[in-house]
């Protein structure tokens, strides 16, 4: 047993806690975030590093037998994961205090912000359904408190939407995780896979798809995807860098795990179809956008498409080909929202048309929000087109033309919108024309902001030199994840 | 579980699911703290029937322990994002002195649209 698994969560736990007594120091609650947050991100790393080494890590909470422990489990892809989420949460927690907006002025910014590491840390590891949920719902309350902290017209407007509709989703994941206990009499993830099994085909259906449904709506895919673009353009920048980059990715990882370990080979077509309209729909609505926000707010659906047809093409290639492509998305979409952020700090607005002849000024902020922007819509030589080699490859494989067709048409409809947004806020004459002592440059003026964004644009091109590595850890997690009996045994003495 | 259970989590997420469909916040909250509850009390009747105290050191046919602790987390946290909820209607109450849940801005954008085709892209 791993001590470090609890810590993860205990770390950024008592942090919120410190933090809310320490409620009249601002320096103290940033230093107390910052340690936490770097303390988070190094457990990880070395959770990842010893994952990998020795194979899966479960720590049973209280020391009971690991059939009726509440386990904390992390494999591979659980730790791959984990890492990722814990070094954005760290980067945009760094931008945020460079930004110093009201938002992190905020007494309850930081005690909130760490709960989300906490909560997203705790929905990774879980190895209990029940326990799935409480992350959950401590996640989703924490982003419940940063949507609307300035409680202004527009986030209240935005946040009951998003707050109703993850409420009703929580109710449908609670049914689903009862009627599964009561069908089942266990809720361990270990032991469910052999007793779901037994059930008859359409009481498994049944289960699978309150679950589906319960996930879906967190990771906005069709057609339960209303809420995000609605509610995610409504928070302050770092805020929702944090919820495009991550939230919907751990809808995303739940719904991996109940698609390979719980139900093996259940609702595929429905899924490939669903996966496709998401990809579709997405970008459409993007392409009618004319805010900033709101287009990369679109683009987070269409690409969760992608990841969602890797998972309905299942099989070890199409996984770790999903997994890699969730490596490649988190940080290029937090990494658009965080330049997204700079623009709005610089001109005060991120509609396009407010804001224009944005290279003539910086060039660097250009090239900090092309690289990203490439990489999304999937141009060689940058990771998304990797990930969107693999997931296509496999789709080929598996002989799903009309699938692959719309990936790829998806893809350059992406590019379409991503040059909306180049050509109204970057390209032509800037707007207003600056005067001779603003030339300074904007990346100069927040180096805090600009240092973080550049680290996680570089992190983005990392991944993709470093992809023949990093692409063979994503295969060795997905061998994890497809074996359905491999989870079991790890956990199981 | 027996019928009486079963017709009342029906009868109240029957109604839940009625309140929750209104425009005004409040009754959205009274709908969804309605609907939480037929899902408690689903959760209640997803184990056994009722029997002894499961406690070390007592004989007999046990209750299920589990559903019971997991009814408990559940209303903790169903009553912290109710009351959340609440807090956030009062905010829209005090900021235009009505808790209707408004249009969200494409909605709004198309609406004007429709009316004006002219000027509807100026959002």
């Amino acid at each position: 047993m791993s001590a470090l698994l609890p810590l993860v969560i205990a770390v950024p736990l008592m942090g919120a806690g410190l933090s809310l007594l320490a409620i009249r120091s601002r320096a103290a609650q940033r230093a107390i975030s910052v340690v936490c947050a770097t303390a988070t991100t190094a457990m990880s790393l070395s959770i990842l590093i010893g994952v990998d080494r020795n194979g899966t890590e479960v720590a049973a909470i209280g020391d009971w037998p690991a059939e009726i422990a509440i386990n904390l489990v992390a494999d591979r892809f659980a730790a791959l994961m984990l890492t990722i989420s814990s070094t954005m949460l760290l980067a945009v927690l760094l931008y945020a205090l460079g930004q110093r907006t009201d938002d992190e002025r905020s007494r309850w910014y930081h005690p909130a912000y760490l709960v989300l590491i906490a909560g997203v840390s705790g929905a990774f590891l879980a190895g209990d359904l029940f326990n799935l949920f409480v992350w959950f719902e401590v996640l989703l309350i924490a982003s419940y408190v940063l949507l609307t902290l300035e409680g202004n017209d527009g986030q209240i407007r935005a946040g009951t939407t998003y707050v109703v509709l993850n409420v009703i989703e929580s109710f449908i994941l609670v049914t689903g995780v009862a009627l599964i206990f009561a069908a089942t009499g266990t809720l361990n993830m270990a032991v469910l896979p052999e007793r779901l099994a037994a059930l008859p085909d359409g009481i498994r259906l049944g289960l699978n798809l309150l679950l589906l449904i319960a996930f879906g709506l967190k990771a906005a895919v069709f057609p339960l995807f209303s809420w995000l673009p609605d509610s995610y353009p409504a928070a302050p920048s770092p805020v929702s860098a944090v919820f495009a980059g991550l939230l919907t990715k751990v809808g995303v990882y739940a719904i991996i795990r109940t698609q390979t370990l719980l139900f093996p080979d259940t609702n595929r077509e429905l899924l490939l179809v669903v996966a496709g309209l998401t990809m579709v729909i997405g970008v459409l609505g993007a392409i009618a956008q004319s805010d900033m926000k709101r287009i990369l707010s679109f683009h987070i659906i269409s690409q969760i498409g992608y990841m969602i047809m890797g998972v309905a093409l299942g099989g070890v290639a199409a996984i770790s080909a999903t997994i890699f492509y969730m490596l490649h998305h988190i940080p290029v979409k937090t990494s658009l929202f965080l330049v997204e952020g700079i623009v709005e700090r610089e001109t005060g607005s991120s509609t396009l048309g407010r804001v224009s002849g944005l290279a003539r000024r910086s060039g660097p902020l250009a090239a900090l929000f092309l690289i990203p922007a490439f990489s999304l819509a999937g141009l060689p030589p940058f990771s998304g087109f990797l990930g969107k080699t693999a997931v296509v490859t496999e789709g080929l494989e598996q002989r799903s033309w009309w699938i692959v067709g719309a990936a790829l048409a998806v893809s350059l409809m992406t590019l379409v919108s991503m040059l909306k947004i180049w050509g109204g806020a970057f390209w032509g004459a800037p707007d207003p024309m600056p005067s001779n002592g603003e030339h300074a440059g904007i990346l100069r003026k927040h180096p805090l902001m600009s240092g973080v964004t550049t680290a996680v644009v570089t992190l983005t091109l990392l991944i993709a030199v470093f992809a023949g590595p990093l692409y063979r850890f994503c295969e060795r997690a997905a061998i994890d994840v497809t074996d359905s009996s491999a989870y079991p045994t790890a956990v199981l003495p | 579980m027996s019928w009486e259970q079963a017709l009342l989590i029906g009868v109240l997420a029957g109604s839940g699911t009625y309140l929750v469909m209104h425009r005004t916040l409040t009754r959205i909250i009274l709908g969804l703290g309605v609907l939480g509850n037929a899902v408690n009390l689903l959760i209640l009747a997803s184990g056994d029937g009722p029997g002894v105290t499961p406690i070390i050191g007592q004989e007999g046919d046990f209750t299920d322990p589990v559903p019971q602790a997991l009814v408990l987390t559940a209303i903790v946290i169903g009553f912290g994002v109710i009351s959340f909820l609440l807090a956030m209607a009062y905010r829209a109450w005090t900021i235009d002195g009505n808790d209707e849940v408004e249009d969200d801005i494409a909605d709004r954008r198309i609406a004007r649209h429709e009316q004006s085709p002219d000027e509807g892209d100026a959002t």
